[in-house]
């Protein structure tokens, strides 16, 4: 009988399972899990921190999940894998043996080494449900916040902070917010919209020394602070593979079958890079959806099926306060733009193809455009100063609307 | 599966399917009371110009992005019926970033809502399909 | 929502798709002063008329209140000593032909029969639907009608206007029709359907030809015309090359020539003040087959004047001819179908017991595809997709649909049929045709008992 082990218990790993059991019903499956939860989607933690969601909805799949899959979770933290024997070993040296394995290990907050750090009282990181209770706890109305990252995470946490702190302060090194998703123009609507909700930034200057509840600041200025998050980045968790000689970039490198350079080894999700396929570069693309695929390709082909995860791209839907962007691919090509006051649609071509595009506050049915990303649909095909205008169906050809709307699909 | 499979040689963008919808997940016995004087919040919706129109909305796929995408684990295909959990959703809009059909959109309260085929409500067969006057839209198998 | 009562032409469309039932369709209060004489739709012709100084237009069968005979007979039933059928348990036969029947039974000389049948159109029921032209009706009104006829087992009718080459599949169910403007004529055409019927009138206008503006002559039109785009199509009062029954004779033989003699040649005309002696005549000129229509008949177009003050109603139209035909010994020279406002399957069975072999319906046929008779087919803006030439209202129309609600129809009306023979103890339709005995008029004068060859109930 065959023994798939999994290291990691987030989306990757659920989407593994799932694409296991999609292929075979037989062989026994062991989750390795650090944290000590059933699977959840770590995105949630800030609408948890906003309590827009509980623990109870913020399991991603049903109470039985594991047992209807004939799954087991070892609640422990795997520190190596044996490659020749074929078996991962624990933090108390337990020894789990797979037949074939998936890393599913996510990553990690990168927390620069600041010099007196280690005088904050309060510092938080804030990826896991875990971090999030932690933050939640010391909030309080007189409490004044700072957080170092105004990417992804530092600002959804900003938002599910809200007033529930005396005054929340973000501040990054980059010029602009979302810098690695959004230009100037795009960034300043979204900026404007949380300075209007509260939200203080610090833009081109960040924290260099901290000293107690003060951080002295790259401008020489100094902001006082009772609680400090730290969000500059994440690197992905690929120690496992880098120990035993598997090719690792920024991330695991696999190929679309979610193959490791390791004889039945697997990996998916946040702890790999793959290609995108907007620009072909190599990338970690820390997104859900992602994870998910990733994790679901590689479990078909561990459980001895054959399916493959061939057009990873970027993408992310992201709000705050009611003003929502989303973005998709990359944005080396022409540009195409119209905006009006508050929204901006810009849409990134090359070689006759849609290949990125932002959306702020104007987002209805922007799948049609990632899937002109994903599906590499020929603008030619379309009446794309049409489409880009409204997403509808009425800029395609009669032809592909009766593919769409008139068969299975 | 019988699916919803609409055919815009027959559709006249009268929008009566739209009104249906609402009306037949509005929970409520009576058209006028359930939609009357106020924005309605259909899951299909009919697109074109004034030389076509059809009617959009989920198309259900065998093998459905909005799935997998969804950060909640909110959407969940059941027997080939993809359903939202409005409880878990928290309007993140991923599913709208990467549903190729734009076939889902925030209801009145902010929560993601989309076809699913009238399962959930009282009618069995799809309320936009029984009051289609021209057979524009059909539930079908292909 | 604002609705201008100027234009409404009281279709009904906006009734049948408000789906909380919230409209209606109100008289306008707004009416001219009355008088009997001068009543309100009299003064507003003068008016339109005075306005335009043209031929007033008008579309569908004569409104008129004149009499409508079909209301004033009743069929007969059995009682005690002579005992009904039940269509449910016994078999009941429906099925016609119609075409000349030979006159006697020919035999080789080994004895065995010799098969002498003219050309015949078989029917599993006595019903076809007449003549409605592809350009006066939509290509999707025509492929219900082609549909429904081939599902059934009947036949619908070209018109004037040529055969779509979409339709030459449902030829086996199509009767093509030879007008004075000769539309669309030419051999394949000819051949393609199971009959041809040459159109010397029609009811609702008779000794009147037709003109369609050349605006509605476009693409698919024109070309099943086989006329240029924007021409007018303009179907003369008389064929120019009949002037006698003689002539007729020419055309019909050329016909039959043209066929190989193996489609039953149709002629139809119009229910005229001696309609009698021309069937008799058109019974000798060698067609197969007569069909009278009768002054209530509908059209697309017609001058008002005609529509409600030429002709005469079919029931005395068809009785006097079948009469005719009987009295002359030619009754099965030919075959005699009525048309001109049958509305139901009594109005069928009344018309066969009076000597009819079929029916011929249109105007209830485009009820089933959703008119509402609201009479302005002239203007081309059918708001159900059927007297239209555009392609938003076109649409309108779902033959899916359309076709559906025509088998419906029929078959609806042959259980009738079926029930109202069964109940006179008749079990075929060759069994009632001419049994005026099976009807009685109530309210009738001696001279239209007389006509209609009926006694007066209670006789």
């Amino acid at each position: 009988m065959d023994k798939f082990v999994i290291i990691g218990n987030g989306v990757a790993a659920a989407g593994c399972i799932e694409g296991i059991r999609s292929t075979e019903n037989e062989g026994r499956i062991t989750v390795i899990s650090e944290e000590k939860h059933p699977v959840y989607c770590r995105p949630l933690i800030s609408y948890y921190l906003e309590e827009k969601t509980d623990r109870e909805k913020m399991k991603y799949r049903a109470d039985g999940f594991y047992e209807s899959n004939g799954c087991s979770v070892i609640f422990k933290k795997a520190v190596s894998i044996d490659k020749s024997k074929r078996h991962v070993i624990l933090e108390d040296g337990e020894k789990v043996s797979y037949t074939s394995l998936c890393v599913a290990t996510g990553s990690s907050p990168f927390v620069p080494p600041f010099e007196g750090l280690d005088t904050v009282k309060h510092c938080f990181s804030f990826m896991t449900i875990d971090d999030a209770e932690a933050l939640k706890k010391e909030l309080s109305k007189d409490k004044d916040v700072l957080i170092i990252g105004a990417g992804l995470i530092g600002l959804k946490c900003a938002e599910g902070i809200g007033d529930r702190a005396k005054s929340v302060t973000v501040c990054d090194l980059a010029g602009r917010i979302l810098s690695s998703i959004l230009d100037d123009d795009c960034a300043a609507i979204m900026q404007k919209r949380l300075e209007d909700s509260g939200i203080a930034f610090m833009l081109g200057d960040s924290a260099v020394k901290f000293d107690g509840n003060k951080a002295i600041m790259k401008s020489g200025k100094t902001v006082k602070f009772d609680i400090l998050v730290i969000a500059v980045g994440v690197r992905a968790n690929s120690a496992l593979i880098r120990d035993i000689g598997g090719n690792v970039n920024r991330g695991i490198t696999v190929d679309k079958y979610g193959k490791t350079s390791v004889k039945n080894i697997y990996a998916a999700g946040d702890c790999t890079e793959c290609v995108d396929y907007s620009d072909g570069m190599n990338k970690v693309i820390a997104i859900m959806p992602n994870a998910y695929i990733g994790g679901f390709t590689a479990g078909v082909n561990m459980a001895g099926g054959k399916t493959e995860f061939a057009n990873p791209i970027p993408m992310n839907s992201i709000g705050f306060f009611g003003i929502h962007a989303m973005t998709a691919g990359s944005y080396d090509g022409e540009l195409f733009e119209d905006r009006s006051e508050n929204t901006i649609r810009r849409f990134f071509t090359k070689d006759g193809r849609l290949i990125g595009f932002m959306l702020v506050g104007c987002n209805e049915r922007a799948g049609i455009y990632t899937s002109l990303i994903r599906e590499r649909i020929p603008l030619s095909t379309l009446n794309f100063d049409m489409l880009r205008k409204t997403a509808d169906f009425t800029s395609f050809s009669a032809e592909s609307r009766k593919h769409v709307f008139g068969g299975e699909i | 599966m019988k699916r919803i499979y609409v055919n815009e040689e027959w559709c006249l963008g009268c929008h009566l399917c739209e009104y249906n919808c609402a009306f037949a997940n509005s929970g409520l016995k009576d058209m006028v009371e359930a939609l009357k004087g106020k924005p309605i919040f259909p899951r299909i919706h009919i697109e074109g110009n004034e030389k076509i129109s059809y009617a959009v909305s989920c198309r259900h796929c065998t093998d459905p992005i909005c799935v997998k995408s969804c950060i909640a684990g909110a959407i969940s295909n059941k027997d080939g019926v993809i359903v939202v959990d409005k409880n878990k959703c928290v309007g993140c809009m991923t599913c709208i970033l990467v549903c190729p059909y734009g076939a889902l959109a925030l209801n009145e309260n902010g929560v993601m809502q989309k076809c699913e085929l009238c399962t959930r409500n009282s009618d069995g067969t799809p309320a936009c399909v029984k009051g289609c006057p021209n057979n524009a839209i059909v539930f079908e198998e292909r | 929502m604002k609705s201008d009562e100027s234009k409404c032409v009281n279709c009904q469309r906006c009734v049948s798709l408000c789906p909380t039932r919230a409209l209606k369709i109100v008289k306008s209060d707004c009416i001219l002063r009355e008088n009997c004489n001068w009543q309100n739709d009299t003064i507003r012709e003068v008016y339109k008329q005075a306005n335009s100084g043209g031929v007033l237009l008008s579309s569908m069968g004569n409104p008129k209140p004149m009499p409508v005979y079909w209301d004033k007979m009743l069929i007969n039933a059995s009682q005690v000593t002579n005992p009904p059928i039940d269509p449910l348990r016994e078999p009941m036969e429906t099925k016609v032909f119609l075409g000349k029947k030979p006159e006697r039974i020919e035999r080789d000389k080994s004895g065995n029969l010799i098969n002498n049948l003219p050309a015949q159109i078989e029917l599993t029921m006595p019903v076809m639907f007449s003549a409605m032209s592809y350009g006066s009706i939509s290509y999707n009104a025509h492929a219900s009608l082609a549909r429904a006829a081939e599902e059934l087992g009947i036949i619908y009718n070209t018109g004037e206007g040529g055969l779509h080459e979409d339709f030459y599949k449902f030829g086996k169910n199509t009767i093509v029709q030879v007008a004075s403007g000769r539309f669309g004529v030419y051999e394949n055409y000819l051949n393609a359907g199971a009959a041809i019927e040459i159109k010397m009138g029609q009811g609702a206008k008779p000794g009147i030809g037709g003109h369609l503006p050349g605006e509605k002559i476009v693409g698919d039109i024109s070309r099943t015309r086989m006329i240029p785009e924007g021409s007018d199509a303009i179907s003369p009062a008389p064929h120019h090359d009949i002037y006698s029954i003689e002539d007729l004779r020419q055309l019909v033989f050329s016909l039959k020539e043209a066929t190989r003699y193996k489609k039953p040649i149709i002629v139809k005309v119009a229910a005229v003040h001696n309609i009698a002696a021309i069937a008799s005549g058109i019974a000798r000129s060698g067609a197969d087959i007569i069909a009278i229509d009768g002054f209530r008949g509908g059209t697309g177009a017609a001058p008002t004047r005609i529509r409600d003050n030429v002709g005469i109603p079919i029931e005395l139209a068809l009785a006097s001819v079948d009469k005719r035909l009987r009295d002359e010994g030619i009754r099965n020279n030919v075959s005699l179908v009525a048309g001109g406002s049958i509305r139901s399957a009594a109005d069928v069975v009344k018309a066969i017991a009076l000597g009819a072999d079929a029916c011929y319906i249109a105007t209830a046929a485009l009820l089933a595809l959703g008119c509402h008779l609201c009479r302005t087919c002239q203007s081309g803006k059918c708001n159900w997709g059927i007297a239209t030439q555009k392609p938003e209202l076109i649409k309108r129309l779902n033959p899916d649909i359309g076709s559906r609600r025509l088998v419906n129809l029929m078959t609806a009306w042959k259980h009738e049929i079926k029930e109202i023979m069964g109940g006179m103890g008749i079990n075929s339709i060759e069994a009632l045709k001419g049994n005026r005995l099976m009807l009685r008029g109530v309210g009738l004068n001696e001279k239209e008992l007389e006509i209609l060859g009926i006694s007066h109930a209670g006789e």
